[in-house]
């Protein structure tokens, strides 16, 4: 599946009459799936039962399946999220929304110490099958505590599985493959993709874990975009082959498990790598991704790796300092321009 | 206690005795240096879990922390693989990756325990809100120590609770101290047991030295529990006879007062109940006699299990990261 246009409502088939959904209306449709199929699944989270119903992702779900199984909660997000543990300890199969992963860190108690170490501790005998969808909230003054994505944290965590979908299609797909898991999955969104429409079947299908996507082909250089940074590599794709750069963009989708094997096999041919990320680069996915690399692939690598991230700084609030903040399509443009000599 | 059919009472005495003699060989052995775990004693505090778990069904859930021997023993969880646990042994209930803190025996629903004070309280919410959504009558119980009232997560699993009526029943065990800071260094309102009231949950406080009003407490509060009225919370005072964690108590002048110390001392638990059952002749000196006979046989031979048991294998190392 390759993304052949971007742009805030880009559409992935733009040529074919195929059924088209944004995101948030591939997670409602999977979702409603899931509650009808599997007695065991239940949705919680603040905000699910109201009006804009998580971005549209849980709008109409409790009139369907009633307060017991899409249920409000209060805003105790360390004691919901050891709940949901608890639920799943016990064969219930929890979903718990959050508006951002700025308030996962409310939760990294039971995240960190408990559903991502129960598995281990006690020999296999128990699973946590809990899946935690956050939404990255960039934008419209959101600032410091409204935008952060942080999954560099949690993909330093083993025992956790950690998905970023960048289409409707991969949303569905990798929430199928996280309900059916014995996993908790820590299932990160964003919103600048919401608008996006993707092909999305019909009929249930999964994407598994630790699969990656090769998104537009090149043969100068190899762009790894994480969740909305996907979009920005695509764009900068575009550009540098209108001035003759061969851009590869892979998408990798899942960050834990990584498609290590994806990235290896694309550097193997374009001998170059620029990694971009919507999160800081200290200690973060684009840090680990170029550190594996750099210890698997150096002999292929004929230029130095390039990251292109968030500076080390909180978000700011005011518009013109978030311009000056986020990088996007023209860093990527200059960073391939510095390690692909022409 | 006449309410209490002698059957009854014999086990209560039976699992007091199991939780004490354990405790005590555990220590003994500890010196030996085999058993390469953090150990935490809960001499002292037999009879709240002896109680307490004396009213629970088999698939009833109970959930534990750090201290948590005897709520695994209480529960009927495998005296073998919790000693085999303790020795790092691949036969232990957790296969050595637990240890002494991380006790698990899913046949009998103890459903394992967590090292972070406080951090199973929550989880046992969880397990409750499974109970109440699939209507399996099951009631979950949650053991925890005096500090775990300082943590935001039990006011959050209360809450929750309460607004849901779940089957959960709250058991505080405040022995007074967390490692050796006292609680009154550390609570503004030394009286846990008003805490739960903000959320309309029944609470009480227990004499956590009597097992008998252990007994009748958690009764009620399960049974409540049972029929659908929500949660039920108990703090049950006892005192911890040993240091925070280890053999013995070494430095116990410099943290405990000589008076408290020894009143405590004066109010053993077990031999309280002890005397009492041989006073009114519930239980003969034969009788006795014969539990300890068998009691010592199962510790006995849970050691020999464990002593003998293999060590896990290092190739296994990434064995269940994943559910």
């Amino acid at each position: 599946m390759y993304i052949e246009k971007k742009g805030l409502d880009f559409d992935e088939h733009p040529d074919k009459d195929l059924r088209k959904l944004t995101v948030p209306e591939a997670m409602r449709e999977t979702l409603d799936r899931a509650l009808d199929m599997d007695k065991r699944v239940f949705v919680m989270g603040q905000g699910v039962d109201d009006h804009s119903g998580m971005f549209g992702m849980t709008i109409g779900l409790q009139k369907k399946y009633g307060i017991k199984r899409v249920f409000d909660t209060p805003l105790s997000e360390n004691g919901l999220t050891g709940i949901g543990v608890g639920a799943a300890l016990t064969g219930m199969r929890p979903i718990y929304f959050h508006n951002r992963p700025d308030f996962l860190l409310l939760a990294m108690d039971q995240i960190v110490n408990h559903a991502a170490k129960y598995s281990y501790i006690f020999a296999g005998k128990v699973k946590v099958p809990l899946i935690i969808v956050a939404v990255i909230g960039r934008g419209w003054g959101s600032g410091a505590q409204h935008s952060q994505s942080l999954h560099g944290l949690f993909m330093h965590v083993p025992g956790l599985r950690l998905v970023m979908p960048s289409t409707a299609y991969d949303a569905k797909g990798l929430l199928v493959t996280s309900l059916a898991d014995g996993n908790p999955v820590i299932f990160i969104e964003h919103r600048w993709l919401f608008k996006h429409k993707s092909h999305v079947p019909e009929d249930l299908y999964s994407i598994p874990f630790g699969r990656g996507l090769i998104r537009r082909k090149g043969k100068d250089v190899t762009i790894v975009g994480i969740s909305y940074m996907v979009i920005e590599a695509l764009a900068a794709a575009e550009d540098l082959e209108k001035e003759g750069y061969g851009a590869e963009v892979i998408d990798p989708r899942t960050l834990r498990p990584l498609d290590e094997e994806i990235i290896l096999e694309s550097v193997k041919k374009t001998g170059r790598l620029v990694i971009a990320d919507t999160d800081w680069k200290t200690c973060g996915a684009a840090s680990e991704i170029a550190s594996m690399v750099a210890q698997k692939g150096f002999r292929y690598l004929k230029a130095p790796i390039r990251i292109v991230a968030w500076p080390d700084l909180p978000v700011p609030s005011g518009h013109i300092l978030e311009e000056a903040f986020y990088p996007g399509k023209d860093d990527i443009i200059k960073s391939v321009k510095e390690i692909v000599e022409r | 206690m006449k309410n209490i059919p002698k059957k009854r009472l014999l086990e209560l005495y039976i699992t007091m005795r199991r939780i004490r003699l354990t405790q005590l060989e555990i220590e003994k052995e500890y010196s030996a240096d085999e058993m390469k775990t953090p150990i935490h004693l809960c001499l002292g505090q037999e009879a709240i879990a002896s109680g307490v778990c004396a009213n629970l069904r088999k698939d009833d859930y109970v959930f534990s922390n750090h201290r948590g021997h005897g709520h695994y023993i209480a529960k009927g969880g495998d005296l073998k693989s919790m000693i085999a646990e303790l020795y790092c042994k691949k036969t232990g209930c957790s296969a050595s990756r637990g240890g002494s803190m991380h006790l698990i025996d899913l046949s009998v629903g103890c459903m394992g325990s967590s090292s972070i004070v406080a951090g199973s309280i929550p989880i046992a919410t969880g397990a409750a809100l499974t109970s109440a959504m699939t209507k399996d009558k099951r009631v979950s119980v949650v053991f925890f120590g005096d500090a775990a009232s300082e943590e935001g997560v039990l006011f959050e699993s209360m809450n929750f609770a309460a607004l849901k009526k779940l089957p959960v029943v709250y058991v505080c065990e405040n022995n007074f101290y967390s490692v050796c800071s006292h609680q009154s260094a550390r609570q503004a309102n030394c009286d846990i047991s008003m805490r739960p009231k903000a959320f309309a949950i029944p609470s009480c406080r227990v004499d956590g030295s009597d097992v008998l009003d252990v007994y009748a407490a958690s009764k009620k509060a399960i049974e409540s529990a049972r029929a659908g009225s929500g949660p039920s919370f108990l703090e049950c005072r006892a005192y911890r006879w040993r240091a925070h964690a280890g053999a013995g108590d070494p430095h116990k002048e410099t943290y405990r007062k000589p008076k408290e110390w020894d009143a405590w001392m004066r109010n053993d638990p077990f031999k309280k109940f002890e005397d009492i059952l041989l006073k009114k002749k519930i239980m003969t000196p034969g009788k006795m006699k014969e539990i300890c006979a068998a009691v010592d046989k199962e510790i006995s031979e849970a050691f020999e299990f464990a002593k003998r048991s293999p060590l896990p294998d290092k190739a296994d190392l990434e064995k269940y990261l994943h559910g």
